[in-house]
């Protein structure tokens, strides 16, 4: 696991970005940092694990299968990454 | 000469739409080759050829639609080779093709994926590569925000895109994939009297074997709990054979490989059950792989012609959506379906203790036709006892 070298708003950005390829039809504008996205845009297991997998490309990092439960919300992902930091 | 015929790709298909050639006169084709987009109501389909040899003739243009059955070329062959599913039987059975769990593509307007790749069709692959493009730089039009060869055109400046006279939408038209569910589902509840057995499976040592393995594995290279009873019904299946293959035309036809369809939910509604082939013979990381491969390109409408009619038995893992079982219904012309529900913590009895567990309700429904209770009984007693040593599989 390599130390995170990104602002927490590059982080966010991150996050944003690749929750929207992974989801494009939908509004993001509308998701709160808090819900969980799976649930509000039902992401299943697949994609989800696609989507932690890509953060952790752009980031260039890896996370145990453990911490898949801090991606859940927007929210929770990028406090859990600043801890990387 | 062999004909290259409108393939039917599901029961309620009467005809399609030639989107897109991707072959010329002259070029060599293989079995297995794709050689054409087709549009049906309910996407757009990569359709494979089955015949080896020369392309002499393509008889229908672009734009074009025409009746299943009819002509779309001629092909110089130089053999005819089976069909996959037909190969996968042992008799000289038809192609499934009036299953059809339904179409493809989906109206997720995005081509390119996490890695970096574009989705872009073979011929504007290359003619984006001929003309020096860069596909990620190309906004596709195509299933899922694929690149399409009118794309590549249109940017190239060699023609707008739209002008063809022939071009067609490749979206996919939820009102028509669930009508086409809606005729597979009637038809199967009409003439297959199914039967339905579970049981509660202890999915501890699964869990365990997982966790370990993927605790070594790199994000990238880590499995899906769903491979390990993907794998291991398969291996029941060689058991139970007389649940994997078709029954058409009065009788059974038993297939010899292993093909599951796999059902992949699509956001918006609608499903497709594209086929993972040779399941039995695959390693876990290879299922992995496969599954990356096939679910990336059913949510993206890449899927190939085959992989739709390819299925001997399906499996529906409706775990995801936090229920406790499915008791599905079967895909006609197949003859049974494996459902999976959540894995829950229950009570469980072990050396005449109460222990929690993590519990898994695995569920069959099968054709009655075909195979009775008990064979139906063995085949799930094989997939619990094979996902007790998942290191096995």
């Amino acid at each position: 696991m390599s130390r995170l070298s990104k602002t927490p708003e590059q982080t966010h950005a991150i996050l944003r970005r690749e929750l929207e390829n992974i989801a494009p039809e939908a509004d993001l504008s509308q998701l709160d940092n808090d819900a969980d996205i799976r649930e509000e845009l039902d992401i299943d297991s697949f994609d989800f694990v696609r989507y932690i997998a890509a953060v952790c490309d752009a980031l260039e990092l890896d996370v145990p299968e453990l911490d898949y439960i801090e991606f859940t919300t927007l929210a929770r992902a990028e406090k859990y990454l600043g801890t990387l930091g | 000469m062999a004909d290259f015929t409108m393939p039917s790709l599901g029961a309620d298909m009467i005809e399609g739409t030639l989107v897109e050639w991707m072959v010329e006169p002259g070029d060599k084709v293989k079995s297995g080759d794709v050689v054409a987009v087709i549009e049906t109501s309910k996407g757009a389909i990569e359709t494979e050829i089955f015949v080896s040899g020369t392309v002499q003739e393509l008889l229908v243009k672009v734009g074009e639609t025409v009746p299943v059955g009819t002509v779309l070329a001629t092909i110089r062959s130089v053999e005819n080779v089976r069909h996959p599913a037909e190969s996968a039987s042992e008799s000289a059975m038809p192609i499934p093709q009036e299953l059809k769990p339904v179409t493809v593509a989906t109206s997720r307007p995005v081509a390119t994926l996490k890695t970096g790749i574009v989705r872009a069709s073979p011929a504007a692959r290359k003619l984006a590569a001929d003309q020096g493009l860069d596909l990620a730089d190309i906004s596709g039009s195509g299933p899922g925000g694929a690149v399409t060869l009118n794309d590549v055109q249109a940017a190239a400046g060699m023609k707008q895109a739209g002008q063809e006279s022939g071009r067609v939408s490749r979206g996919f038209d939820p009102a028509s994939m669930r009508q086409g569910i809606a005729a597979a589902m009637a038809r199967s509840k009409k003439e297959i009297p199914h039967y339905y057995l579970s049981t509660e499976i202890n999915m501890k040592p699964a869990q365990q074997w997982l966790a370990e393995e993927n605790a070594r594995r790199k994000i990238n290279d880590r499995l899906l709990q769903v491979v390990l009873p993907l794998k291991a019904m398969a291996l029941a299946l060689r058991k139970v054979p007389e649940l994997n293959g078709f029954y058409k035309n009065g009788e059974f036809n038993q297939s010899e490989r292993i093909h599951v369809g796999v059902a992949v939910a699509l956001r918006g509604g609608g499903l497709v059950a594209p086929a993972l082939h040779d399941v039995d013979s695959k390693t876990l990381d290879e299922l992995m792989q496969d599954l990356n491969d096939l679910i990336t390109r059913a949510r993206t409408g890449m899927l190939r012609s085959s992989e739709l009619t390819d299925p001997t038995i399906t499996l529906t893992n409706m775990g995801e959506n936090g229920v406790e079982g499915i008791f599905g219904i079967i895909y006609p012309p197949q003859v049974a379906i494996l459902g999976l529900g959540k894995v829950m913590e229950r009570p469980w009895v072990v050396d005449g203790r109460i222990e929690v567990r993590p519990v898994m309700l695995a569920s069959l429904s099968a054709d009655h036709r075909v195979s009775d209770g008990h064979r139906g009984a063995v085949f799930l007693n094989t997939l619990d006892k094979l996902l007790q040593t998942p290191e096995a599989l």
